[in-house]
């Protein structure tokens, strides 16, 4: 097993039951994404790229098909376990936040430690290590509705990141964001990127999937284009200094799987 | 094993060697109870008005609980402290059968007892003392001024059946009781209300009963009184004296018989002799259907508190209905609470919270709910137990083992009512979830 791999797709379908009829969204995906990569999936709306992100993050199951994540069959757990899977090797950033209104910035943060059973002291103490790294040290006892959406993306990117997960899973991630705001997001992601985290990006929008160094394109169901970024991808040149650190959660996800092994 | 030496990482990962972050191995704890008490309490702090409203159901239904508990030991305690006088050796014959299947409404109200049971009673084996009962009462006036009070009939074995001490004078003489002399004790609130005016010294005085006219010989010693019940509010005069008095309508029943046993160990082996002498007297085959109940100091307790249970189940009723739809509300609310939340519900689940975590998020929700309206319930339940006791005459006994045993009724209805809302956020899609508005 080439520990190389994070995402490995063979054959999958999914196929949705609306009363007596089927809906076929994914008509037999084959995928591989190699640690570090930073993949971008595109497609209009009912491409099955939603699809293959719920199941890419262990949100649900294939009708057919297989998928390993970090090596680990996915395809044959229940929920439990893929709430364990979804708690250590992935992490969400969603277009909409989804941030606990009522929480501070830290409690948002800390959430996924909550469910590894990390005690209160260790999950403070690294949410706030996070959000400083992510240039928000000043605003970790605010709540959400005291933030801007520039600042919400970047508390749950924190959150993603805080159990130095295998795979950043992002849908829409500038959706809700102005122009100026959306770039600053996207830079970050390219600078995780550089730093060592493997990215997935959904997205319609050809223009945020430019930042991505792979290009998989869905239509009706199947990817009809899978393709390479040349090297005019620029490198962040000069990282915000907020974010030097963040390269660690990559590489302590990295070392974790290997010691599993 | 999670535990990592960064050692094998730097080597296959070169390009990101400087600088990096080393986090400590995680350490797990249980926290997750801990994490979703925090997150009940803000919850139901953050709609506290919708919280309060929603919990008046269990707050009533525990104020009930308490309320009924709190009555109940005060009855108790009330007729224990009573009958308790009477001391432990002290058994009482009651006209009327008791056998009727737990419900004793025949007790005392068949007129079976006579002066003839008394006789048969006074040579037992064992027996120390026999006092009949006749309960009556009436003015008792000196000079120009009266006083109503109770006044019973009783012999001169009484004084140490029912254990009065004698202040000043003695009770009657046994040869006194036999001819039925007009004599009486008094107890000292009647002496007060009597004698207290002009400060007269009682003994020898001539007080007058009803028509007729007694020679007080004796004065009670003060006993205070029980559950505002006043003792010393009592005049004793000899039964022979009474029977006679009353005589005109036929022959006067006796209201009850107290017998005393010589020792504690012998008071069941009296209570069966008992029994069997008064089944003689009556008339009754042994086994059969007696008209008299002979009871133990206990067994007269058990009595008096089967009679207030009456009122306790009432209670008890009232509580569990008010429990029922309080629990409804709980879930209702509960229900409400997490279509409101489903959108979090799809976010935990997403970042890793098992059902199992869901669930049990939302039951410790509703547990806190309940457990709040159980604790505000407390002041409720003891404040309509202490207008209840004081209304019946009871003594006001609160007892933290009922407010304990009410809150955790609290808790309980709190898990049985919030498992369905909770199963079915446990249950939800978690894609299903996190797309919803």
């Amino acid at each position: 097993m080439n520990t190389n791999v994070i995402i490995s797709i063979r054959d999958l379908v999914k196929v949705y039951r609306v009363g007596e009829t089927s809906v076929p969204a994914l008509r037999g995906v084959s995928l591989e994404v190699r640690r570090n990569e930073f993949v971008a999936i595109m497609g209009p709306s009912g491409s099955g790229k939603s699809t293959l992100m719920n199941l890419i993050g262990c949100l649900d199951r294939p009708t057919q098909g297989h998928y390993r994540l970090v090596g680990e069959p996915v395809e044959e757990m229940d929920a439990r376990q893929l709430a364990v899977i979804r708690n250590r090797h992935i992490g969400f950033v969603f277009q909409t936040f989804n941030l606990l209104p009522r929480a501070t910035a830290l409690k948002n943060v800390a959430l996924p430690l909550v469910y590894a059973g990390v005690g209160r002291e260790e999950r403070e103490e690294r949410a706030f290590a996070v959000l400083a790294q992510v240039g928000l040290a000043n605003r970790v006892y605010h709540r959400p509705s005291q933030l801007s959406g520039g600042q919400l993306q970047r508390i749950a990117i924190a959150r993603a990141l805080i159990n130095q997960p295998a795979l950043l899973l992002a849908d829409e991630p500038t959706g809700n964001l102005d122009s100026r705001t959306s770039a600053e997001i996207l830079a970050t992601f390219r600078y995780l990127h550089q730093r060592g985290m493997t990215i997935v990006l959904v997205t319609h929008d050809p223009a945020i999937a430019a930042n991505a160094q792979r290009r998989i394109e869905l239509h009706d169901g199947r990817i009809v284009r899978d393709e390479q970024a040349g090297s005019e991808l620029a490198l962040v040149q000069a990282p915000p200094a907020s974010l030097e650190s963040l390269a660690g959660a990559g590489v302590a996800s990295q070392a974790r799987e290997e010691e599993a092994l | 094993m999670k535990s990592s030496t960064s050692a094998p990482v730097e080597a296959s990962a070169p390009a990101i060697r400087e600088r990096e972050t080393v986090w400590r191995p995680l350490r797990k704890q249980g926290t997750k109870l801990g994490s979703n008490l925090a997150g009940a309490l803000e919850a139901v702090w953050s709609n506290r008005l919708r919280s309060l409203l929603t919990t008046l159901g269990i707050i009533i239904g525990i104020a009930a609980v308490i309320a009924v508990i709190t009555l109940a030991q005060g009855a108790n305690a009330y007729f224990t402290a009573r009958f308790s006088q009477l001391g432990t050796t002290v058994l009482t014959v009651q006209p009327g059968s008791s056998s009727s299947g737990g419900a004793s409404n025949g007790a005392g109200s068949s007129p079976s007892l006579s002066a003839n049971d008394v006789q048969a009673l006074v040579n037992l084996p064992h027996v120390l003392g026999v006092s009949p009962v006749i309960l009556s009462g009436g003015v008792i006036a000196y000079s120009n001024t009266n006083w109503l009070t109770g006044v019973e009939g009783v012999s001169s074995a009484y004084q140490s059946l029912d254990n009065w001490q004698v202040v000043e004078g003695s009770w009657w003489s046994q040869s006194d009781e036999q001819i039925g002399l007009p004599v009486i004790v008094l107890g000292q609130t009647v002496v007060k209300n009597t004698f207290g005016l002009t400060g007269t010294n009682p003994i020898g005085q001539t007080v007058r009963w009803g028509r007729s006219l007694y020679r007080v010989v004796g004065v009670l010693a003060q006993r205070g009184s029980v559950g505002g019940n006043d003792q010393d509010d009592i005049a004793f005069v000899p039964y022979t004296n009474v029977m006679r008095l009353f005589s005109a309508k036929g022959p006067v029943p006796l209201d009850r018989i107290l017998v005393q046993a010589d020792s504690v160990n012998n008071v069941s082996q009296v209570q069966q002799e008992a029994t069997l002498a008064m089944e003689q007297t009556h008339h009754i085959a042994p086994g059969g259907q007696n008209d008299f109940t002979v009871s133990t100091p206990q067994q007269l307790i058990d009595q008096e508190n089967q009679s207030n249970a009456a009122l306790e189940d009432l209670l008890i009723g009232l509580a569990a209905i008010s429990l029922v739809v309080g629990g409804i509300g709980i879930m209702n609310i509960m229900l409400v609470s997490v279509t409101e939340r489903t959108r979090e519900i799809g976010l935990r689940a997403a970042v890793g919270a098992q059902p199992s975590d869901i669930r049990n998020q939302f039951l410790v929700e509703a547990l806190i709910l309940c457990t709040i309206g159980g604790c505000v319930a407390v002041p409720f339940g003891l404040g309509g137990a202490y207008l209840l006791t004081h209304q019946f005459g009871f003594p006001f006994v609160p007892s933290v083992l009922a407010i304990l045993l009410a809150i955790g009724v609290a808790a309980v209805v709190g898990i049985g009512f919030g498992l369905y809302p909770a199963a079915r956020a446990s249950r939800l899609d978690p894609i299903v979830a996190l797309r919803s508005e």
